[in-house]
């Protein structure tokens, strides 16, 4: 047990302008990736990894699916981008913005209060930039991701989102175990 | 605790991220089969001592199912492999026979 006034020096906030869209269909297809580039401007994202161009980006989430991120405003938009692209070809695009809760964990000791709560290997060699890990916090599914050093992006179900963000909080507050 | 490599994203998943769907390979009787083949499709099942074939799903993860060879006993496993088969993929049966010579399992050895 660390020292008890000592709390782990990482910021949580809650990021609610944040719009996603579900992108499933055949990753590898020319017309998959020219649809991503043409929504949210970033080549599709290889194996368990994202790919992001300033707030807009893709996130790789299983062999036929990503998750494009952008601002909420634009997602009528790109979906109709996407529509456009993918015509004829066998896919699924939705508007996801409202199913999910997005939270942002900046500080030198995100990894330090994300490791508490994980079985994932958050190590910096194993979890670093430009690296997604759909894993268990707690007690629910949640996906993280870190488009650049020491800020971790982290979404989970919105019904989840309420006890993820006491989560989280508690293991701030509950100071660092020095392991990473 | 389990450590299973799912074989779609690369990722080792700890057993807490995987959902446990039960022996792998199983096949189906359906309707215009006998009663015999219908019920043992429906509740006969493996329950060996050594090694074994189960179904997962990275539920907490990439959500697709795999198989996995294992053995009961030690919880050594043997590997893991996609679900897109109906047998064990020649590789995972060598790496059992290096560990486990002559073992059986329904049909396959």
């Amino acid at each position: 047990m660390s020292d008890m006034t000592m709390s782990c020096d990482a910021i949580l906030t809650r990021r609610d302008t944040v719009g996603m869209i579900t992108l499933r269909g055949n990753l590898g297809g020319t017309k998959f990736k020219s649809a991503v580039k043409a929504a949210v401007g970033v080549v599709v994202p290889k194996t368990n990894r994202v790919a992001f161009e300033g707030d807009r980006g893709a996130c790789w989430m299983s062999p036929d699916e990503v998750l494009l991120v952008l601002p909420r405003d634009d997602v009528p938009e790109a979906l109709a981008t996407i529509g456009a692209a993918l015509e004829g070809q066998h896919h699924l695009a939705v508007d996801v913005s409202d199913a999910r809760h997005v939270f942002a964990l900046d500080g030198p000791d995100a990894r330090e209060v994300l490791a508490k709560l994980s079985p994932a290997d958050l190590a910096p060699n194993a979890f670093g930039p430009g690296d997604i890990r759909r894993t268990r916090l707690g007690q629910v599914a949640a996906g993280l991701w870190m488009a650049e050093d020491d800020v971790v992006t982290i979404v989970c179900f919105r019904s989840f989102g309420d006890y993820l963000d006491a989560l989280l909080r508690t293991s701030i507050e509950a100071g660092p175990v020095g392991f990473h | 605790m389990l450590t299973l490599h799912c074989p779609y994203c690369g990722i080792d998943a700890d057993e807490t991220e995987l959902a446990p769907g039960g022996e792998a390979h199983l096949r189906r009787f359906g309707p215009g089969s006998s009663d015999d083949d219908f019920e043992s499709y429906l509740f006969a099942r493996e329950n060996p001592k050594g090694v074994h074939f189960e179904r997962w799903r990275h539920a907490y993860g990439c959500g697709k199912w795999f198989h996995a060879a294992r053995c009961t006993a030690t919880l050594e496993v043997f590997g893991t492999y996609p679900a897109q088969t109906t047998e064990p993929p020649q590789d995972i049966r060598d790496a059992i026979s290096a560990k486990r010579p002559g073992w059986t399992w329904r049909t396959f050895a």
